[in-house]
């Protein structure tokens, strides 16, 4: 049987990330504004977490408005059209739809569609994974512009008096534009997940326990010693092979922007990976809390405006969390 | 060849003293890790990978919870290493 010779995505060589944007919750929320609950303190809390106040959105700034702000703010940075972005990625744990997407909605209010539109699910590795994606896209020819976008408002998701997890969380969106590059700019991802722990991190019930009765409200909730041991001592490794992949020594980063779940694991790991001083640790969660999926790019974009780091240099990037799942990838910085 | 309790002893003080900062010498047999030697759950964590590591044992993380002496930890892991 014979047919016409069908034409392909044309490849394009290189990607890289041209701009972030981020948008953080409304309030700012202090250990003792969520010590009493949990019988704890603002010394207990600093001491276990880092953190000094995390940010929260209140009642009245969504999910989507805080993505919109962060989309918005990264479109313009790069530069672009809205209407050439290809593909629109989102990822959260937190959109309170089943269907459909918060990727749709969004791709609607910044003028991208009709772009092709789609949530992940991977929680703290989402941004990674969705970097990953849209890499493999650009180069493919599939789009010439994806935004991504990490996004969460964790607190709809939280039960105050929850010792594991519910104190860390915050509200964020953070987002990218990655687009085709004379250079190389995002380097092979380092990925996976481990359903082996599948409920180290996960929610109190399902929402059919909670229709029938069974459960209240689902909250998040975790094994935080598996978690923490899982975060440093197997993610040092993922790390090691990101760099080993992208062909760059840890001396040569000018950053390492890991996930925000906790500063004992941030430091745990700068220790386990025998980072050079140099090298610039994010950490954002001191002042914003651990916002999932919108941790990575809300650090890398903080310490950018921070001027801590210049565009151009190198950052390695790591999510991890419920899955368990882990993405991580060396970046050129925007 | 396996470790005396007391050479599991002294590297496990070893490992505490550089996580924590205590003393060796205060890290005892009888000593509570959260009472006596005020030794958060993340750090109790980091103290035994560490151990598994120096010793080539492996501690389940359901079995660390039990571990509430330091002489609990040290007798675990003796008898772990077989």
């Amino acid at each position: 049987m014979t047919h016409p010779k069908l034409n392909q995505f044309q490849t394009v060589k290189y990607s890289r990330i041209y701009s972030l944007g981020a948008a953080r919750g409304d309030l700012v929320v202090t250990n003792d504004d969520i010590a009493g609950p949990i019988d704890s303190s603002d010394e207990w809390i600093r001491q276990r977490t880092g953190i000094i106040t995390r940010r929260r959105a209140s009642k009245a700034l969504s999910l989507m408005d805080m993505a919109v702000d962060a989309s918005n703010q990264a479109v313009k940075r790069a530069g672009i059209d809205p209407q050439e972005i290809g593909a629109v990625i989102f990822s959260t744990i937190s959109h309170p739809y089943q269907t459909p997407s918060a990727a749709a909605l969004l791709a609607e209010k910044i003028g991208a569609n009709p772009a092709p539109a789609f949530d992940i699910s991977a929680a703290c590795a989402g941004y990674c994974y969705g970097i990953a994606q849209a890499d493999a896209l650009v180069r493919s020819g599939v789009a010439k512009y994806v935004l991504v976008v990490g996004g969460e408002k964790l607190s709809d998701f939280i039960d105050p008096t929850d010792r594991s997890i519910s104190f860390l969380l915050a509200d964020g969106a953070g987002a990218a534009i990655v687009g085709p590059s004379d250079e190389p700019g995002i380097s092979p991802t380092v990925w996976g997940s481990d359903g082996s722990h599948w409920d180290s991190v996960s929610m109190t019930a399902s929402l059919l326990d909670f229709r029938d009765g069974e459960a209240s409200w689902p909250t998040i909730r975790q094994d935080g010693m598996t978690v923490f041991k899982w975060a440093v001592w197997e993610m040092v490794k993922v790390a090691k092979q990101a760099l080993e992949v992208a062909g760059v020594k840890a001396e040569e980063l000018s950053a390492l922007v890991t996930h925000q779940a906790n500063i004992r694991i941030i430091d745990e790991l700068v220790k386990q990976l025998q980072l050079p001083e140099n090298v610039v640790v994010a950490r954002d969660i001191i002042n914003t809390g651990n916002t999932s999926a919108a941790s990575v790019p809300l650090a890398m974009d903080q310490i950018l405006q921070d001027g801590l780091v210049k565009s151009g240099g190198l950052a390695l990037q790591i999510g991890f969390g419920a899955g368990l799942a882990f993405a991580a990838q060396v970046v050129v910085l925007p | 060849m396996a470790l005396s309790q007391n050479e599991v002893l002294a590297g496990l003080a070893e490992i505490v003293n550089e996580e924590t900062g205590i003393d060796t010498d205060s890290v005892k047999m009888e000593k509570s890790f959260t009472n006596d030697l005020d030794i958060d759950s993340i750090s109790m964590m980091t103290i035994v990978v560490n151990a598994e590591e120096k010793f080539s044992v492996k501690i389940p993380d359901e079995e660390v919870k039990n571990l509430l002496t330091v002489g609990d930890a040290v007798n675990f892991i003796t008898s772990a290493q077989g």
